[in-house]
């Protein structure tokens, strides 16, 4: 089931995506503040960020628990695994074997309850508020993003990932009516997870309307760092994510290691595409009140199951 | 003559028995119950669980007892699915029997602990005997028993009112549905006189006489299971019940009546019909989202968690309904894909349910407090009882590669199957159905965050709980093992189901096993390579590589100076406890999106209140709507019939004369 190149192809991604992930964030912000006429910082200041952070020391509150220490590793191993088993460059990944798109989604549901937890940790009034919306906007897009991905594998009659770009990638004069409405349901999906706008402001600290950065408050130093490394993740797991179901050309078949060199100048242009295009909706859009979200999101789980009932009424 | 798995099944039932009995020598004496019947008690469930697990692999074995009426002797038979579910007895029994062992002790109020442990020995031993019995005098017998044990395992503490109350609706609709399991076998005989299950094996009903029993059976068993819109008496009785009794109602006592629903409708009726399943699949899927989003709005711990109980019966019974729907269409292979899916989900919940019980007893214990509003922070005074409660958590929440997430896993894969149903209305639906499952799941990890965040992590709400002692060593040990058994579950997948596949095998034709391991026993795969596959063993040792290698590049290079102070809360200096979240504001989401299908009662303060105060109530709608109604129906009848007693002699007289002249009349 595995070959050296697979495992080479696996390791390059899972590296590309920790290193290049700050990057994504970077360069949508760049093109956020080009958008508004701002110069902006450049799209290394993430790791400007990040290499503050971690020359900072940790301030932690009295009552933080163990728990709370823990947390920024493991939200970190999960969206950096989740990242290794979306397909970027190559369809042959081992650790496919290991998790479907089902169990992607669990992954991204650890992460979401680690970060929730750990925000409930400190005992502070912001943290638990945080966390509360955190899992609101959670449930709510966690069955919208199942039941895109379930979509996807009903046209290509598998819940691997790999499975599914690959057969994606292969029918390239066919269209699907149901992914235009997955990819509409995704993309909403995303702007929620990610904690953008409308849906949060990744750019706030005003207290009342924030959902991720109240989560991460009371979090310093090297923790810090780590989560916001793990956010960074997030956004680029989703936009591969997307890229793979939506767009899957580009991406190596196979152990086919010509094939993982192309695919990477590939991935580095949809990537920035995609980064603009996320920077454009970002500018267009303002920020919704909280209490809007829940429709926001049952909007996107509503067209996610439309797309699914299409894929079962009209194209089996 | 050798000891069939059988024979050593009711020898050690009738341990239990005895252990219970031993309980009146000593009833007074907490150090001899809790201390020594217990633990042995704990011992005889393992051995229990030993049996089974050897009678998983063999031929069904059947006896008739010495015991029962004179010419109406016991029937006694051990199959794979009587097996399957005693070794979930018996293992989760051993578990909760260790922790009953540190949980009773002095100074407890109500029944006597030698009658307490009589009753839950009573209680073990009559699961135990419902899961072999082999005819329906036999069973109902052994059915009764265990409601009876049970409601005075409820009202254990009968000095209060509500719990009092508790036991009587639990009573009652319990007894309302052994009537329907009752009539249920008397449609099963089919005009043999015969109440032997290998009669009712033979005859074939027909199609009508097929469908009330299974009717009947969903409504019996689905009112102990607590399937809706007969749900009402688990969250009572959950939260009345000690905390181990709890654990065994909610983890054992449950698969019971799902125990029941298998053997009828794939023993006993043999060939179920499609739409049947379509009725199990939604009464599942209400079950599932009705349970779930009560569960979202609670503020008692424990009823929360028997609100998940709901939700994990719906879910179970979806994939009732859905193995039904394959077997009905004559897709073998799928059907026993659906019915692993059910039966890894019943070891499951049995599992994460009763360690989450029992921490919430250890809780319960050690604070005198059950209102999640007044918990919190208890991960810095009882250790050992958050992080193995946080096992279950993860687990119940679904995540990997915990247990919950092989079942809901397995469960899925069958839902993505269903387009392939040659029904063009079903293969509609049933992807909307898988919607609601994906949402439930969802849901459920919101619960769960809440149920951690507000019990164990935070600033403690009230000043005793700095006081607060961590579990026993008889409590943690119940814990563990719970705790290993969700991991072990979880991690080794092929094991569990090579052992379900003796029991998807009888009951369907099929079994996935074989397939399950064909890329090695570290993926599982219940269809084919191609379709899907999972290995947490893989997922585990990946993640915990990553979280190595994160924590240990970060201490490489990292200066590791780190100081401790206030929390920083925006740089609010004056935090405490009370600006936490609640139980109730962290409900608030799920109260306002899913509005509409609660009963919420507010009472506002007025805005000169110097002292004002905020109350709000979200209550069943069902309970208002249905039973409420129907009682009231009930009351007036009975107000009818009170017009005839009068209370005074000569008017009974007077009946007692005409109904003689009646008979007179008429009968001669």
């Amino acid at each position: 089931m595995t070959s050296a190149a697979g495992l080479a192809a696996q390791f390059a991604e899972l590296i590309l995506a920790v290193l290049l992930a700050p990057m994504l964030t970077g360069w949508v912000n760049q093109c956020r503040a080009w958008l508004q006429n701002r110069s902006g910082p450049g799209v290394l200041q993430p790791y400007r960020m990040l290499l503050k952070l971690f020359r900072k020391e940790v301030v932690l509150a009295h009552n933080a628990s163990p728990l709370f220490r823990i947390a920024p590793y493991v939200i970190f191993a999960c969206l950096a695994l989740s990242a290794a088993i979306v397909p970027t460059l190559s369809t042959d990944l081992p650790l496919n074997a290991a998790a479907d798109a089902i169990a992607l989604v669990g992954l991204l549901a650890l992460a979401r309850m680690f970060i929730s937890l750990a925000g409930m940790d400190v005992g502070t009034a912001f943290g638990s508020l945080g966390a509360r919306r955190e899992m609101m906007v959670g449930f709510l897009a966690e069955p919208a993003l199942l039941m895109v991905l379930f979509t996807a594998s009903l046209i290509s009659h598998s819940t691997s990932l790999a499975t599914i770009v690959g057969t994606l990638a292969k029918n390239e004069f066919v269209i699907y009516p149901s992914l235009a409405f997955a990819g509409v349901a995704f993309t909403m999906v995303s702007l929620a997870e990610n904690a953008r706008i409308p849906v949060d402001n990744p750019a706030t600290h005003l207290e009342l309307t924030m959902i991720h950065e109240a989560m991460v408050l009371e979090y310093s130093g090297r923790h810090l760092a780590m989560i916001e490394w793990a956010a960074s993740l997030k956004l680029f797991v989703y936009s591969c994510m997307g890229l793979a179901l939506f767009v899957p050309f580009g991406i190596a078949e196979g152990g086919d290691s010509a094939g993982i060199l192309l695919a990477l100048p590939v991935l580095a242009a949809k990537l920035a595409v995609g980064g603009a295009l996320l920077a454009l909706i970002e500018t267009l859009s303002a920020k919704m009140r909280i209490f809007r979200a829940p429709e926001f999101l049952g909007i996107a789980f509503l067209v996610a199951v439309l797309a699914m009932l299409v894929r079962v009424l009209l194209e089996s | 003559m050798s000891l069939t798995s059988l024979d050593a099944t009711l020898w050690l039932a009738f341990v239990w028995l005895a252990i219970g009995g031993a309980g009146f020598l000593a009833p007074r004496n907490y150090f001899y119950i809790a201390r020594v019947l217990f633990p042995l008690g704990a011992l005889v469930g393992l051995l229990l669980a030993g049996v089974a697990l050897d009678a998983v692999f063999h031929e069904p074995v059947s006896r008739v007892l010495p015991l029962g009426l004179p010419d109406l002797p016991f029937h006694a038979r051990m199959d794979a699915l009587s097996a399957f579910f005693l070794l979930l007895t018996g293992s989760v029994a051993a578990g909760i029997s260790v922790f009953a062992g540190g949980y009773f002790r002095h100074g407890e109020q109500g029944t006597l602990p030698g009658l307490l442990c009589f009753y839950y020995h009573v209680f073990l031993a009559s699961m135990a005997l419902v899961l072999v019995a082999d005819d329906a005098y036999f069973f109902m017998v052994a059915w009764e028993s265990m409601a009876l044990s049970s409601f005075f395992l409820v009202t254990t503490d009968h000095r209060h009112a509500e719990i009092r109350r508790a036991g009587y609706l639990y009573l009652l609709i319990a007894h309302v549905g052994a009537m329907a399991i009752l009539m249920c076998f008397g449609a099963l005989q089919g005009g043999t006189g015969s109440y032997q299950f290998d009669a009712m094996r033979a005859v074939q009903p027909g199609p009508v006489w097929g469908t009330v029993a299974f009717l009947l059976a969903l409504f019996g068993f689905g009112a102990k299971a607590g399937l809706l819109p007969l749900h009402v008496w688990l969250p009572e009785a959950h939260p009345a019940a000690p905390s181990p009794v709890s654990a065994l109602m909610s983890a054992v006592m449950l698969k019971t009546a799902v125990y029941g629903l298998l053997r009828v409708t794939f023993d006993l009726i043999g060939s179920p019909v499609w739409w049947w399943g379509v009725i199990a699949l939604s009464i599942g899927l209400a079950s599932a989202l009705f349970g779930i989003v009560f569960a979202a709005v609670q503020t008692d711990m424990k009823r929360l968690l028997a609100y998940s109980s709901i939700e994990n019966i719906g879910l179970i019974a979806s994939g009732f309904g859905l193995t039904i729907l394959f077997r009905g269409f004559s897709m073998g292979p799928l059907a026993a894909l659906a019915l692993t899916a059910t039966l890894y989900h019943c070891i499951n919940h049995a599992f994460f349910k009763s360690l989450l019980f029992l921490a919430t007893g250890s809780v319960l214990h050690s604070t005198k407090e059950r209102s999640l509003g007044k918990l919190g922070g208890l991960i810095h005074r009882m250790p050992w009882v958050a992080w193995l409660s946080l096992v279950g958590t993860l687990a119940i929440a679904g995540l990997p590669p915990l247990n919950g997430f092989v079942s809901e896993w397995l469960l899925l894969q069958a839902f993505l199957f269903t387009p392939g149903l040659p029904h063009a209305y079903l293969n509609m639906l049933v992807p909307v159905a898988a919607g609601l499952i994906a949402l439930t799941a969802a849901l459920s990890g919101y619960v769960m965050v809440k149920f951690y965040g507000v019990v164990f992590l935070g600033q403690p709400r009230e000043a005793k709980l700095a006081e607060v002692q961590d579990a026993g060593l008889w409590k943690r040990a119940g814990l563990l093992w719970l705790a290993g058994g969700c991991v072990a579950l979880g991690l080794f997948p092929l094991t569990v189901i090579g052992l379900i596949d003796e029991v998807t095998r009888p009951l369907t034709g099929f079994g996935i096993a074989g397939q399950s391991a064909a890329s090695g026993w570290l993926y599982l795969v219940p269809i084919s390579a191609e379709r899907a596959s999972y290995s947490p063993l893989l997922f585990l040792l990946v993640t915990s590589l990553l979280i190595a290698i994160a924590w240990l590049g970060v201490r490489l290079f990292y200066h590791g100076r780190m100081r401790r102070s206030a929390a920083w809360d925006c740089g609010f200096p004056y935090l405490d406890s009370r600006m936490q979240d609640t139980a109730q504001g962290f409900g608030q989401p799920v109260r306002q999106v899913f509005e509409q299908y609660f009963r919420v009662e507010q009472t506002v303060p007025s805005p000169f209140d110097p002292k004002p105060r905020y109350a709000e109530t979200a209550s069943d709608p069902l309970w208002h709507w249905l039973y409420l109604p129907f009682a009231r129906g009930i009351m007036r009848a009975t107000g009818l019939v009170t017009v005839l007693q009068r209370g005074r002699i000569s008017v009974y007289l007077i009946y007692s004369f005409v109904t003689l002249l009646a008979l007179l009349l008429f009968v001669r």
